[in-house]
Formats: C-alpha cells, sequence, structure tokens
C-alpha cells in the first residue's frame, strides 16, 4: 500500500535517498537546496543509513569527492543549487565523462549576478552540454518518483552517466504537498543493489581513470559517451514501464495535457506547467482547443518524438525560465524549434522567457500566452517571434 | 550642547538586518569607527562576502563590491593592484573564509597582498540555517551534527589565525573578542592596527573576530556571549599569532 503523507519537495527526496540508501553522500549547503543534505544528515547521525556522510567545504570538493566515491565502486549522491552547481562546473564534465553514474538533486535557482536565491532555470540549463542526464520535475511528487527512477537509468550497463534531477527551488522545494511515497523495501527492490561496471582496485581489472586523452583517441571517447546517452532513451523508457507497474504512475519523455486535438500548445517545464494547466482548463471550457506539453527529459534531448507531437498544431509557444543571451530566444526553445523543423515545419512557434530570478508568473499572464497563439492561428501572422512574459520595459 | 556619541560616517543610516544579539553589528561599527578615525573613507572599498554580511555594502559608507562565495580576497587583490592607494578590505565568515574560500585567503595572504581582512568566526555557517563548518567546535549541535561534530567522522576545528601566521606573507593577525566590553575595545585597537598595517604597506592583515551566532547557536543573545567565552576562546586562544615590524 502506497503512504500518503503531505511533505514539500526537499523531504520528499530526502527520504528518497533515505530509501536508496547511497553509500556516500558529500554535499555543501546552498539555498534552496539546504535542507536536503540537512534532512540526510540527521538520518545519518539517527542511523537509518548506511551512508558515510562527507560535509565537505565547497561544491567543488563536493563533485570531486562524488567523483572519488563512485569510482571506488560506492553508490553514491548528493544535491546542490546554482552557484553550487556552477562551482561544480569542471567536475560535472569530467564525471559523466569517466561513466560514473552519480544521481544529484538539482534545486533550481538563478545564477549571480545579481545576486538572487530564488527560482529559475538558469543554472541547470547551463550544464545542458556537461554529458549528465537532465530530468525534470513538475512538484514534490515527481522529484520523488524521478529520483528513485534516475538511480537505475544512470547504473544501467548501457548508459553509465551520471543524472541531475531538477526542479523548481522554494515553489517545489519548500512548498508542502500531498505526496504517495513507495514503501522502504519496494525502493530497495527496484533500484537493487549496486554492482559498479567497473572501479577502482579491482583485482580482475585494473584501471587508471581519467588519463590524459590525445586526438588519437579523444574524439571516440566522446562519441562514445554520446553513443551511451543515445541509449539512455531507451531505458529511460524502461525504467519508465517499470515504475509505473509498482506505482500507477506514468512517465514518460514528455507529459502531454490535453493535446489530443490541441491547435494551440504551451511547452513548459517543471512547477510552471501546473499553473498553465489550469488556463488549458480554463480555454478548454471556452471551446479553445489549447494543450500543454511539458517536458521531463532534456538531456537526451527527445528531438523526434517532441518534434513528431507538436506537428499538426497550429501555433506552439515555447516558454524559457533562462536567457541564453543568444538574442534568438531561450534555450528550450532553440532546441524544440530545431526538432519542429524536421517534424513539425507547417506549425508556428514563437518564445517567451519569463519569471528570471524568481519573478512570479501568474496564470493571467500565461492567458496572455496562449491569447498570442490563438491570434496566431487564426491570422497565421507572428507579430514577434522573441518575447518577455511579466517584464518592465 | 556638545554631542559625544554619534554613528560613525562610515556607517550608513541603514538600520541592520542581523536577528537580535548577533555581534556582525558590534564589528561593523568597529570599522566604520576606525575608518572615521585612520580618515579614510573617501579611499576606501570593501569586498563584501556571502553570507549573513552579504548586505555589508549596504551598511558601509563606501564604495563596496559584492564577492561570489569565497572569492573576496582575491576581488580584493585585483582592486588593490589596480588602486595602490586605496584601502582594501574585505568582511568575511567562516563559510566564506575557511571553507568555500580557504585557498583564497591562503593565497592572498602568501602573496602578501596589502589588504585587511576582518575574519567573523563564530562556529557556524549562519545563513544557509546553521550547518557546521570547519570552524565548529567538537560536541557542538548544529543542523548538520545534531548529536554534536564527532571528530572520527568530521574532524577538526580550524585555526585560521595560526595557520595564516606561518605564512611568509602574513604581516599582522590577531584573533580578538567581542563577548564584552573590554574584549571589544581590544577588538578595535586591532582593527586599527590591521588597517595600519596596510597603511604602511607591510602586507596582509586580518583580525579574526570570534564572534556569537544566537539564532543557529539556539541560544539568547546573554547565553551566547557566554557561550563565547567559556567554550571558544579556550580553543581559538585571543591574541597578536603575528606581527611584523
Ligand atoms: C558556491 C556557493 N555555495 C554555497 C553557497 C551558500 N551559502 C551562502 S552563505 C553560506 C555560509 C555562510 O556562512 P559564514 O561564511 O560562516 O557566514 P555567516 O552567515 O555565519 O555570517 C553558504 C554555504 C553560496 N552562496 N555559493
Ligand atoms: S543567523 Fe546568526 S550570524 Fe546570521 S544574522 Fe542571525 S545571529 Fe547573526
Amino acid at each position: 500500500m502506497a503512504i500518503k503523507d503531505k511533505l514539500s519537495g526537499n523531504e520528499a527526496v530526502a527520504i528518497a535517498m533515505r530509501q536508496i540508501d547511497p553509500d556516500v553522500v558529500a554535499a555543501f549547503p546552498i539555498t534552496p537546496s539546504t535542507e536536503v543534505p540537512q534532512y540526510f544528515s540527521q538520518f545519518v547521525a539517527n542511523g537509518q543509513v548506511h551512508t558515510e556522510f562527507v560535509a565537505v567545504e565547497s561544491e567543488h570538493s563536493a563533485m570531486s569527492a562524488c567523483i572519488g566515491a563512485e569510482a571506488a565502486g560506492a553508490r553514491t549522491m548528493t544535491a546542490t543549487s546554482s552557484q553550487g552547481l556552477a562551482l561544480m562546473w569542471e567536475m560535472l564534465y569530467i564525471a559523466a565523462s569517466l561513466h560514473l553514474p552519480i544521481v544529484m538533486s538539482v534545486i533550481n535557482r538563478a545564477l549571480s549576478g545579481p545576486i538572487n536565491i530564488h527560482n529559475d532555470h538558469s543554472d541547470s540549463m547551463g550544464a545542458r552540454d556537461s554529458g549528465w542526464i537532465q530530468l525534470y520535475c513538475e512538484d514534490n511528487q515527481e522529484a520523488y518518483d524521478n529520483l528513485i527512477q534516475a538511480v537505475r537509468i544512470a547504473e544501467h550497463k548501457d548508459v553509465q552517466l551520471p543524472v541531475m534531477v531538477c526542479f523548481d527551488g522554494f515553489i517545489t522545494s519548500h512548498a508542502v504537498e500531498n505526496i504517495e511515497l513507495i514503501e522502504d523495501e519496494k525502493v530497495k527492490a527496484f533500484v537493487g543493489e549496486y554492482k559498479p561496471g567497473y572501479h577502482l582496485l579491482n583485482k580482475d581489472n585494473p584501471i587508471a581513470l581519467g588519463p590524459l586523452d590525445m586526438p588519437a583517441f579523444y574524439f571516440e571517447h566522446k562519441r562514445a559517451q554520446a553513443e551511451c546517452m543515445q541509449n539512455a532513451k531507451k531505458v529511460i523508457m524502461e525504467v519508465a514501464q517499470e515504475f509505473e507497474k509498482l506505482t500507477g504512475r506514468k512517465y514518460g519523455f514528455f507529459e502531454e495535457y490535453r493535446m489530443d486535438d490541441a491547435e494551440v500548445a504551451v511547452v513548459v517545464l517543471n512547477s510552471t506547467a501546473g499553473t498553465a494547466k489550469t488556463v488549458v482548463n480554463e480555454l478548454r471550457d471556452q471551446g479553445i482547443k489549447a494543450g500543454l506539453i511539458k517536458p521531463r527529459v532534456f538531456r537526451p534531448f527527445p528531438f523526434e518524438e517532441i518534434g513528431k507531437a507538436l506537428s499538426g498544431l497550429k501555433a506552439v509557444a515555447v516558454m524559457d525560465k533562462a536567457e541564453s543571451f543568444s538574442t534568438a530566444g531561450g534555450p528550450l526553445f532553440a532546441e524544440i524549434r530545431s526538432a519542429m523543423f524536421d517534424y513539425a515545419k507547417d506549425t508556428k512557434a514563437i518564445n517567451y522567457i519569463y519569471g528570471l530570478g524568481g519573478r512570479d508568473v501568474r496564470a493571467d499572464e500565461i492567458k496572455l500566452v496562449y491569447q498570442d497563439l490563438i491570434d496566431i492561428a487564426r491570422t497565421g501572422q507572428v507579430k514577434s517571434t522573441f518575447n518577455y512574459l511579466g517584464i518592465r520595459e | 550642547m556638545i554631542k559625544v556619541f554619534e554613528r560613525p560616517k562610515s556607517l550608513t543610516d541603514k538600520p541592520f538586518h542581523y536577528c537580535p544579539g548577533c555581534t556582525h553589528g558590534i564589528v561593523h561599527r568597529l570599522v566604520a569607527e576606525v575608518m572615521d578615525e585612520l580618515n579614510i573613507r573617501e579611499r576606501t572599498v570593501g569586498v563584501a562576502p556571502v553570507g549573513c554580511a552579504v548586505f555589508a555594502y549596504e551598511y558601509f559608507n563606501c564604495d563596496m563590491q559584492e564577492a561570489a562565495h569565497g572569492r573576496a580576497p582575491a576581488v580584493a587583490t585585483g582592486i588593490k593592484r589596480v588602486l595602490p592607494d586605496c584601502v582594501v578590505f574585505t568582511y568575511q565568515g567562516d563559510g566564506d573564509l575557511a571553507a568555500i574560500g580557504t585557498a583564497e585567503i591562503v593565497h592572498a595572504a602568501t602573496r602578501g597582498e596589502n589588504i585587511t581582512t576582518v575574519f567573523i568566526n563564530n562556529a557556524i555557517y549562519g545563513m544557509t540555517g546553521g550547518q557546521m563548518a570547519p570552524t565548529t567546535l567538537i560536541g557542538q549541535v548544529t543542523a548538520t551534527t545534531p548529536y554534536g561534530r564527532d571528530k572520527d567522522r568530521a574532524g577538526y576545528p580550524v585555526r585560521m589565525s595560526e595557520m595564516l601566521a606561518t605564512l611568509e606573507g602574513s604581516a599582522y593577525i590577531e584573533r580578538v573578542s567581542v563577548h564584552d566590553i573590554k574584549h571589544i575595545t581590544q577588538a578595535k585597537k586591532a582593527v586599527k592596527k590591521a588597517f595600519e598595517t596596510q597603511l604602511a604597506g607591510k602586507g596582509f592583515s586580518m583580525v579574526e573576530v570570534l564572534s556569537t551566532c544566537p539564532t543557529n547557536w539556539g541560544m539568547t543573545p546573554a547565553e551566547a556571549l557566554k557561550w563565547l567565552e567559556t567554550n571558544m576562546i579556550p580553543y581559538y586562544p585571543l591574541g597578536v599569532k603575528k606581527e611584523v615590524e
């Protein structure tokens, strides 16, 4: 029987970590992810987990310690936000290239400067090319479910890549909502025992990790890394199916909300999808064929699947909670539009950058976005492709 | 009527946001009084940390720059190298200076950078809600050490002043406390000496101030002052650790 509870996102992922009982957690506090290692350190102090918990002196060291631990054959987890993720940058690429299946919660927060502790996606979007798998979550339930699935995805022998599970700072991390937890034994059985693909001091297979790689082989190694990312697509779906059997909760590359006969749709990550769904319902009540797509998997990017899901629509707005400074829209828009070039050429696409530094986005603002789409669908004309929502100009 | 007491010119009118009984406010005032007395406000640049003193730029009435967590000594180095006639100081907590920014402070001292650091040691990460810092005492309860810091798991508290005093580039290092009037007076002398060291071009100077965090220590302000005196001073002995003539 599932356990019904009321928890914040941070509590939920800390409980998932207790149930997973990793061998090592190395972390440094940063708002709004601080509570995750903090709750977890209490499980350690109470002897509820067998984990070696290391309170290191910075995130650079946190990820370095995770790399060392995972290389030594230990299931390893951590959590961070914003500047902490930024300080890990160097190590993120190394963790991925060494095929170390570390699992990390990234509680999304704006990057400095100016200094700001509130939610947007500039931190994890900046890490999108680091070689980590990225899963995005709308609420505490998804954060909990994705963290448990992340362990299986990361450690799968065809993948062997680190995973970050991203959810919105404060909005999801601190707000308390209803949640269904899985029993401890079932989580343990689901993630299984960790059997590292390779590790240090394995007498049958002595190895050196992370040696110099010159032009003769570096390229092939990067190609192999991309292959693992490709494999991850299949594994993510397999793990999701198994998870659905366990819990009844369905996961895919993205969620399609009222998309069946939709003519206009918004594509948006994380908690804002919850707000946007209420707008979709309202528009549907008025007879407007509105829908929504909420990507869950951003790395690997479900290029074909999302492209096809958008074909046949009249107009799509991609909402980005991160600025790329390309002057050609946010990071999500760039990728969605590129997929649409192959699969949904006739669908008009516009971009809205919104909510930077934690600026609230309200249902009436999202309505304006849909109104734009409705106008485009009616006239066939796009007045402005690159837009900002809820800003003083 | 004769005015016998006023707000230092080097502090703005902005009320401090610090918790009741927090000693950050006392140390801000000491630094400002010294800036007034040395008449250096117009040519001083301060570098603010990340930590509870993140708003220091609102309080010090001189030019201020905000640094990323731990990077203040490196930022200050850049400022001082370009503006050698200016007085440059950093104001940092123990998470900022003794955890994430250890490399920056060690190497600023190693290079003998002619800057001054005011180091607030309150034995905890205040701003993030009271987690164990490298300076947390053995047995001290924090959010990440609910049964007290255990040396076998988390090692020993670091004595930054003693460590930095071993470096040739350090010109003046002193540890002080602000738990009573007598010690506050001594602390001010040390801060003044540190700025004078910089004005004389002697090299790196730092004053470590033993401070309280009543909020995260879970004490009243008065209990916190007492706790500092009875627990911190024995482990972190006060006094001059290094002084070059
Ligand atoms: C790279 C990075 N990691 C973590 C943080 C989160 N953080 C903000 S303040 C702080 C600790 C501050 O403690 P301390 O320097 O002792 O100052 P206090 O608040 O006690 O005055 C931490 C870990 C951050 N801002 N940047
Ligand atoms: S949390 Fe602690 S250090 Fe920060 S202002 Fe409050 S008492 Fe001072």
